[in-house]
């Protein structure tokens, strides 16, 4: 059966872009998240948008549950696929299809590496703004599922915000074109449903989106503090005078130390509690103003050190010292649980002391790097996975850290999604009628539920399983 | 019929949340999100039909209905922070009350919609009509983080949060923002606020229209750091020639400077308007589109607005029409038979511009719907989708058109 499986898959694709071999099929048994883990049966690469739609119809027709997959960098464990069904794999779709400078809009397959659009439209001034740390080797149809953030998203707001037409093929195969190429929605805004909904809605094949002015001024600012509480009341009082940075990110000393100690050292001080690294943007004089409010805030608050980048490479070593922090971290142990959620900006300081009692107290080591403007934090928690003991405490942690960010009116995830990993606090986030209804508007767009199957929501919480009506 | 679905309500929701409309219609006003689901649970339960409505001032109260249901009794801010910048707010609460509350703690909701400002937020998102602070801030949904709405079976379902980054779920959220009611009854939001801006300024300069729009788009290129760029018909802006009008927000210095750019990239003259005028003006365009009885919004790419504004002149007329120069999107405002409607939408399309109807009588929303000429496969997504969220079809809105 899944070898006449794979030999159709093969007629389609061609026989070389089947993957059904265990060693080949191990390569996909995981994405970014090491706690998670499962093989799939068969993984599929199809090449163009005709296959995808005849690689859905065929398993349409024998009712194969399906995980659409980008580059498997996601955070969430949502691209991990189980052996009955078949991983469909998209980075071979990597054109950029067009790249329109007066319009301000590119056109992209989901395989397309989210840092080569930017590096193809920087000759026009313009860049893709949504900057996710994993940007060098994720992929647009991830971010699309993922609705990924990034730095930069503070002020220019998350890939939903950027994305403004789509062309997806539904499970059963047939196409839909939504949206429209300036953003305003055509009808209900399908394409803001869209984005976000972890690979459950079908495939997008084709992918409209914004493309910005690189700004004419960039002015990016270091300052460290020894108190993280200060820092943090620092991004509170920026965000408070109206002054919109274009990225507001705080490491804490851990994160700093692992940084500084790797190849991506930015020179930072090794004994300050926290840093941030802050980026202002637009117009020469409104940066110029906005730095003298920024560097007297910052100051007021008790930065000890406070130092704007001189030149490009500056500006760059500075960024890559943020962007690498989960790369730096992963030196310091065998495995890196990078945790995702979101508090509102205003308590941060007593988020992060919750998070210090709660690894104290499960003796873990847990470093802090995240987007401070928007309250979006990730810790990230070292750990030797072939310890149970050691694995049951990163589980056990990660659930208080989630409960405890929902607490204050905060969400369990911000910019990784659910996946396989943040399932569990579903039902903590929201009332038993609002998965019920997420589950309605999944079968909306697939009846059978075979796209991306068992992510986002625990089977228990949709109703018509309740009801003994589901698969 | 209308004398037994009044006593029932009264029966509901106690006399006083039972009222008349100028029709005689019974109007139904809960004062909680519960007892607005209720009323959905009893409708559908009933086989009753209800337009939904906030304070009436945007759509006309014609849609044929049982009833009435407005969200005018759930009128609260239930909770504003200053350091979060995030409101929650009852669906029913008016843009004025709700710009005066936030003014208070110097916070800003920064839109602008079209329409009267008792028109509740509820009606505005409801509707997704933004105004011309969209060029800076986004469209309405760019505000919304989060919502609660009671669906036409009486379920009260909350999407999103309170915070700016959330991807917890579907973004259901997006489809109650300009989805007409067809998905369900706004009951509460949460809304993404701005702090005050320290400075802001208008400037408007005045002349012919393809002198403006080039203006225009020479501002946007040059990156003039604006939050309105739009450009407006005579009737709209009701100055003797085409307007273009720039607002510029942010520090004393910063907005200077921009200002002093907008003069030196266009070489026009413009216009500085002092803070009352400014008011006055933003208030003005904002009021322009209830002089007349049809509202429409497309939304074309920059290099195409041109051709679009030639194409809806072409079809209905110059009349009152706003533009968005450095966001493409066009609103129209005026008198319109259906067919010409049917006409410009059809024509639209092809070129891959949507039209949404915002305004207009029944007799027009029924024939020509709020959205249509969909692309395959869309209707029958969107029939799903409303069949999740009113599967008795209790509430009454013309999503599509009858044609």
């Amino acid at each position: 059966m899944r070898q006449e499986l794979n030999e159709a898959l093969g007629r389609i694709v061609g026989p070389r872009w089947v993957r059904h071999r265990p060693a080949e099929l191990a390569t996909y048994a995981a994405d970014g998240l090491p706690t998670h883990e499962s093989v799939p049966g068969t993984v599929v690469l199809p090449g163009s948008k005709t296959e995808v739609a005849a690689v859905l119809r065929l398993l349409s027709l024998l009712k194969l549950p399906f995980v659409p997959r980008g580059a498997g960098t996601g955070l969430s464990g949502g691209a991990l696929a189980d052996p009955d069904a078949v991983l469909v794999t998209l980075t071979r779709m990597n054109r950029i299809l067009e790249l329109d400078p007066r319009r301000r809009r590119a056109v992209v397959e989901p395989g397309v590496i989210n840092a080569r659009l930017s590096e193809a439209s920087a000759r026009h001034g313009l860049h893709y703004v949504p900057d996710p740390s994993s940007q060098s080797a994720c992929t647009i149809g991830g971010n699309v599922a993922e609705n990924a953030g990034g730095p930069h998203c503070l002020k220019y707001g998350v890939t939903t915000n950027h994305v403004t037409a789509l062309e997806v093929i539904r499970p059963d195969g047939g196409s839909l074109r939504l949206g429209s190429a300036q953003g305003e929605p055509w009808g209900p805004d399908l394409v803001g449903l869209f984005v976000g909904s972890e690979g459950m809605f079908g495939v997008a094949v084709e992918i409209t989106v914004r493309l910005e002015p690189i700004p004419r001024m960039i002015r990016t600012v270091f300052a460290d503090f020894l108190a993280l509480r200060d820092a943090s009341e620092a991004v509170s009082a920026i965000i408070a005078s109206g002054v919109v940075p274009a990225a507001l990110e705080m490491m804490d000393r851990s994160c700093v130390q692992a940084v500084e100690a790797s190849i991506y050292a930015t020179g930072a001080r090794t004994d300050a509690a926290a840093v941030l690294l802050l980026e202002l943007d637009g117009a020469p004089e409104a940066v110029e103003a906005d730095g003298v409010v920024v560097d007297a805030l910052l100051r007021r608050h008790g930065a000890r050190e406070v130092k704007s980048a001189e030149s490009p490479g500056d500006r760059a070593r500075l960024w890559q010292g943020r962007k690498k922090a989960f790369g730096a971290l992963g030196r310091i142990a065998p495995d890196l649980a990078v945790q995702d959620a979101v508090v509102p900006r205003s308590v941060l300081p007593e988020i992060l002391d919750r998070i210090a009692v709660i690894r104290d107290r499960l003796s873990l080591k847990i470093s802090n790097v995240f987007h401070a403007g928007d309250g979006n934090l990730h810790p990230c928690i070292s750990f030797d996975r072939r310890d149970a003991d050691q694995a049951r405490r990163v589980r056990q942690a990660s659930r208080e850290i989630m409960e405890a960010c929902l607490a204050v009116g905060g969400s369990v995830t911000g910019e990784h999604g659910v996946g396989s990993d943040k399932m569990e606090y579903m039902p903590l986030a929201f009332s038993a009628p609002a998965l019920d209804v997420m589950c309605e508007v999944r079968r909306a767009f697939d009846p059978e539920s075979r796209a991306n199957p068992g992510k986002v929501f625990p089977a228990h919480t949709c109703r018509e399983w309740r009801m003994g009506g589901a698969r | 019929m209308t004398d037994a679905v009044f006593q029932r309500l009264a029966r509901l929701l106690g006399p006083e949340g039972v009222e008349r409309d100028p029709r005689g219609l019974p109007r139904a006003v809960p004062e909680s999100d519960d007892a607005l689901a209720l009323i959905c649970q009893a409708a559908q339960d009933e086989g009753w039909h209800f337009r939904l409505e906030g304070h009436g001032s945007w759509l006309p109260p014609d849609a044929p209905a049982d009833l009435a249901l407005s969200t005018r009794g759930l009128s609260r801010l239930v909770s504003v922070s200053s350091a979060d910048l995030v409101a929650t707010v009852q669906a029913g609460m008016t843009l004025e009350e709700l710009r005066a509350e936030l003014e208070r703690h110097k916070l800003w909701l920064a839109i602008d919609p079209p329409g009267r400002p008792d028109r509740t937020i509820g009606s505005v998102v409801a509707t997704g009509t933004s105004g011309p602070l969209r060029h800076g801030f986004g469209p309405v949904r760019d505000h919304v983080l989060g919502s609660t709405v009671a669906t036409g079976d009486g379920r009260l379902v909350e999407a999103g949060g309170r915070v700016v980054k959330n991807v917890a779920g579907y973004d259901l959220t997006k489809l109650h923002v300009g989805g007409f009611g067809g998905f369900g009854v706004i009951t509460e939001l949460n809304l993404r606020l701005r702090a005050r801006p320290a400075a802001d300024l208008t400037l408007v300069t005045s002349g012919g229209r393809h002198a403006l729009s080039t203006a225009g788009r020479q501002l946007v290129e040059a990156q003039i750091g604006a939050v309105s760029l739009e450009l407006l018909t005579p009737a709209w802006a009701a100055l003797p020639e085409w307007a273009l009008a720039v607002r510029l927000t942010g520090t004393e210095a910063g907005v200077a400077a921009e200002a002093d750019r907008v003069t030196a990239e266009t070489g026009l003259e413009w216009e500085r308007f002092a803070p009352e005028r400014a008011a006055a003006f933003w208030s003005l365009v904002a009021r322009a589109p209830l002089g007349a009885a049809v509202a429409i919004r497309l939304g074309s790419l920059l290099d195409g607005m041109d051709d679009t504004i030639d194409l809806v002149v072409e079809i209905l007329g110059e009349s009152m029409l706003s533009a968005g120069a450095g966001s493409g999107a066009i609103r129209w405002a005026g008198e319109a038979e259906i067919d010409a409607l049917r006409e410009l939408r059809r024509r639209a399309a092809a070129r891959e511009i949507p039209l949404t109807l915002e305004r207009g009588p029944w007799e027009l929303r029924r024939a020509v719907g709020h959205f249509g000429a969909y692309r395959e496969g869309v209707g029958q997504l969107v029939d799903r989708l409303r069949g999740t969220f009113d599967p008795k079809g209790v509430i009454t809105v013309a999503l599509e058109g009858s044609d």
